[in-house]
């Protein structure tokens, strides 16, 4: 029989909050509708602290902890969303934007984007940072699938979940820094992957228009993420 | 092995040594090796034979005795004579006159502040023992305080020493050492990890690899005990791969200990056995983060994770493991065989012990040195290292590599410890010690260390990925002439960004070069802006 769940008491933006010992500071504030920008991470994948786009800041400490990874603890002082972390996830947003070729009127995925909702959400305007107009390449080379270098965000949604859920660990990432990217296999075209069970749990996760199914055009990529929630669960009551 | 047998060998090879006349010591560490040290060597033997004289002469490598600006260094220890600068060629002359007199045009003077000045303690073996050599060990003591440790002490007697001695990591942070191992001893889990980190990275320090190529036996030795203390039965070695040298002489030391029973199952006939593998980094920077070079470790890709939990809890593979840095795992044989109190009398109220510095740039003698901490900057830089050459003008000093920062001149009656570099807004760090003078252009350092970090950034989170791309235009932008006022508030803006909001303590510490210079140098910036505020 599983060991009692304690429940810890926090306070959340001065609300008081109640959650279960092993949430994070993330899940404890969906509980009560408090919503913490978030990009790299995904309910029912690991979470890896990346996008540092859900660091809060926490009374007591000058460090700032990313809510994903962060477990609550009794007594813990959160504030989600001061000027301090709205002006860093703002910029870290330009950043993005600046990183690579994100041109929304052009994409798949306008209106259905993550990191163009969180742009309009944070009320990032404009891009203060020069941009670096990569040269990405597009690889089609998949028989339903594409991915647009141009468009990722490194977020490595699509590496989690194929490791993670589909068990294939097809993607990965290769390099470092600004040459960092995700690859299919030993670095190869995607189309002659030996591992890629042609599933297409990579392509309804990417929070972009990064990986899209062909024959879909301009604004017309809807992401189905149903899955993975269900999967979690149907694990969970398994194990 | 037992105790017997180790005082038998260390018998023997004493008596060994006693039947030469002449014992001339080569140096064979990484700075003399680059400089032909072998061939004077092989020259050496040759001539001794030449002249049949390999039962009077005994010629031997040893490790690093720091002054590598004058290498190759050629000892003759019964005479206590120093030679630099060896050439093959010389091999003769200072094999005749070893009984007659000297060779004065190579002779070296010993008794420069260089070597005077210094408290060694880490390096006490360096450039005194073969290091490919485990009798040459044994002899100078080694092991005898594994063999105190598993035979009279007690584990938590053991951590109790170490956190008597107050002993600070050496690879940056300077965390207690003692408080470290403690956690892990009291963490819970049956399989518990050592790691020893010698993926030293940062630019001009080679520290670690020094006592790995000097003095190999000293770190298997202090892992033991480390093992012992936090109940560990496995140990990694994680070396970088650009230290050839120093894996090769860690393997044949790994081998020579195991052989003697001093590694392995059941040591010293206690129930305490202790395996240790080498692992070797393939160049990646940030694999010096402790997250990063489990990663490593375990086969995966070297990126960081968030902690807690820490190493200590869930290390490697899950378990707790100890993460020590090479140098301070080099103070645990001494710190045991002399008590906590001896070492805590060196040093500071809040730094005890003595660092280990790779003094380079533009400095007269370049090299490795020992100091007490609590020493200061001016001593370092004009005593130790002799002053700037050219009769330049010092200008700064940088410490800590990518993560620290420029030490002006204002600062350099400053005690060097980790509260009063902080202060100033520089780490210890490893102990990378750059010496600028007047001719040092302070945008053209900030912008040096930017590329390196945004090279060995892992591109896992944005600020770090991204904002150092930026801060690195940034600068550039600055040293070309073509910035404005406004590029730098830009750069001040992300500088704050990355440090506060990076994952790692890559990123985090990455503005610091840039936060200091700017702090120091601000007129340097302003003049090379192409607009200047208010035009």
């Amino acid at each position: 029989m599983a060991p009692p769940t304690r429940v810890k008491t926090l306070k959340i933006n001065n609300r008081d909050v109640g959650a279960r010992q092993d949430e994070t500071i993330l899940e404890a504030a969906a509980d009560v509708g408090i919503t913490i920008p978030t990009l790299c991470q995904l309910d029912g994948l690991s979470n890896g602290g990346a996008c540092r786009l859900c660091l809060v800041e926490v009374k007591g400490s000058s460090r700032l902890y990313p809510a994903c990874v962060t477990r609550v603890e009794e007594g813990m002082e959160v504030l989600t969303n001061t000027e301090r972390l709205t002006n860093y996830r703002r910029m870290i947003l330009e950043l993005l934007f600046a990183e690579r070729n994100h041109i929304c009127a052009v994409c798949v995925s306008n209106g259905h984007c993550e990191l163009q909702t969180l742009a309009q959400d944070l009320g990032m305007t404009h891009v203060h940072f020069p941009y670096r107009h990569p040269h990405m390449v597009v690889d089609a080379s998949h028989e339903r699938f594409v991915i647009d270098h141009n468009r990722c965000v490194l977020c490595t949604r699509c590496v989690r979940v194929c490791d993670e859920v589909e068990g294939a660990h097809t993607w990965d990432v290769m390099g470092r820094g600004m040459d960092a990217r995700v690859i299919t296999d030993l670095s190869q075209p995607w189309g002659t992957s030996d591992t890629c069970t042609s599933c297409g749990k990579c392509v309804h996760v990417c929070p972009t228009g990064a990986l899209f199914e062909k024959g879909k055009s301009v604004a017309e990529m809807l992401k189905k993420r149903q899955f993975l929630p269900y999967l979690k669960l149907m694990r969970e009551e398994r194990s | 092995m037992t105790p017997e047998e180790l005082d038998e060998i260390a018998t023997i090879e004493r008596e060994t040594t006693h039947q030469f006349q002449h014992r001339v010591s080569v140096c064979v560490g990484t700075g003399c090796h680059s400089a032909h040290s072998e061939e004077v060597k092989t020259a050496l033997e040759k001539e001794v034979s030449r002249q049949g004289l390999e039962n009077w002469c005994q010629v031997k490598g040893v490790g690093c005795r720091g002054l590598c600006a004058s290498g190759p260094m050629v000892e003759v220890d019964t005479a206590a004579r120093l030679y630099q600068g060896v050439t093959p060629e010389d091999a003769v002359e200072i094999v005749e006159t070893l009984d007659t007199g000297s060779v004065p045009r190579l002779e070296c003077p010993t008794d420069l502040p260089f070597f005077t000045r210094q408290t060694k303690i880490v390096l006490e073996h360096a450039g005194r023992i073969d290091p490919e050599r485990i009798e040459d060990y044994i002899v100078m003591g080694g092991y005898t305080a594994l063999l105190k440790t598993l035979t009279e002490m007690t584990p938590a007697e053991v951590i109790e020493q170490i956190t008597t001695s107050g002993l600070r990591g050496r690879g940056g942070g300077g965390y207690p050492t003692g408080l470290k191992w403690r956690t892990v001893a009291i963490a819970a889990g049956t399989q518990k990890y050592i790691i020893c980190n010698g993926d030293e990275g940062d630019p001009g320090a080679f520290m670690d690899r020094s006592i790995l190529e000097s003095d190999p036996h000293r770190i298997l030795e202090g892992m033991a005990i480390a093992a012992y203390a936090v109940g560990a039965d496995e140990g990694y070695v994680y070396v970088r791969a650009e230290y050839p040298l120093a894996i090769k002489r860690l393997r044949a030391a790994i081998i020579q200990a195991e052989r003697n029973g001093l590694l392995g199952k059941n040591i010293f006939g206690t129930p305490f056995s202790f395996h240790v593998e080498i692992r070797l980094g393939a160049g990646a920077f940030v694999c010096g983060e402790e997250t990063a070079l489990i990663a490593s470790i375990e086969g995966r890709r070297g990126t960081p994770r968030p902690r807690p939990p820490y190493p200590a809890e869930f290390g490697l593979w899950g378990c707790p493991t100890l993460i020590n840095n090479v140098e301070t795992i080099a103070n645990i044989v001494p710190i045991v065989r002399n008590g906590g109190a001896w070492f805590a009398e060196i040093g500071t109220e809040n730094s005890k012990g003595t660092k280990v510095f790779a003094l380079t740039g533009r400095v007269n003698h370049t090299g490795l040195i020992e100091v007490p901490m609590g020493i200061t900057l001016r001593e370092i830089v004009f005593d130790i290292g002799g002053g700037i050459p050219d009769g330049r003008k010092f200008k700064a000093v940088q410490t800590g590599g990518p993560s620290g920062g420029c030490i002006p001149e204002e600062y350099l009656d400053m005690t060097v410890d980790y509260a009063s570099l902080a202060q100033v807004g520089s780490i210890m760090g490893s102990g990378g010690m750059i010496i600028m003078d007047e001719t040092s252009n302070m945008v053209d350092v900030a912008r040096y260390f930017m590329e390196f970090c945004m090279t060995e950034s892992c591109g896992k989170c944005i600020p770090c990925r991204v904002g150092t791309v930026q801060m690195h235009e940034l600068l550039c932008r600055i040293a070309a002439g073509q910035a404005t006022p406004h590029d730098l508030e830009l750069l001040e803006e992300l500088c704050d960004l990355v440090k506060q909001t990076s994952l790692c303590g890559l990123g985090q510490s990455s503005p610091n070069p840039v936060l200091s210079t700017l702090r120091y140098f601000r007129n340097e910036y302003m003049d090379q802006l192409a607009a200047k505020p208010g035009e």
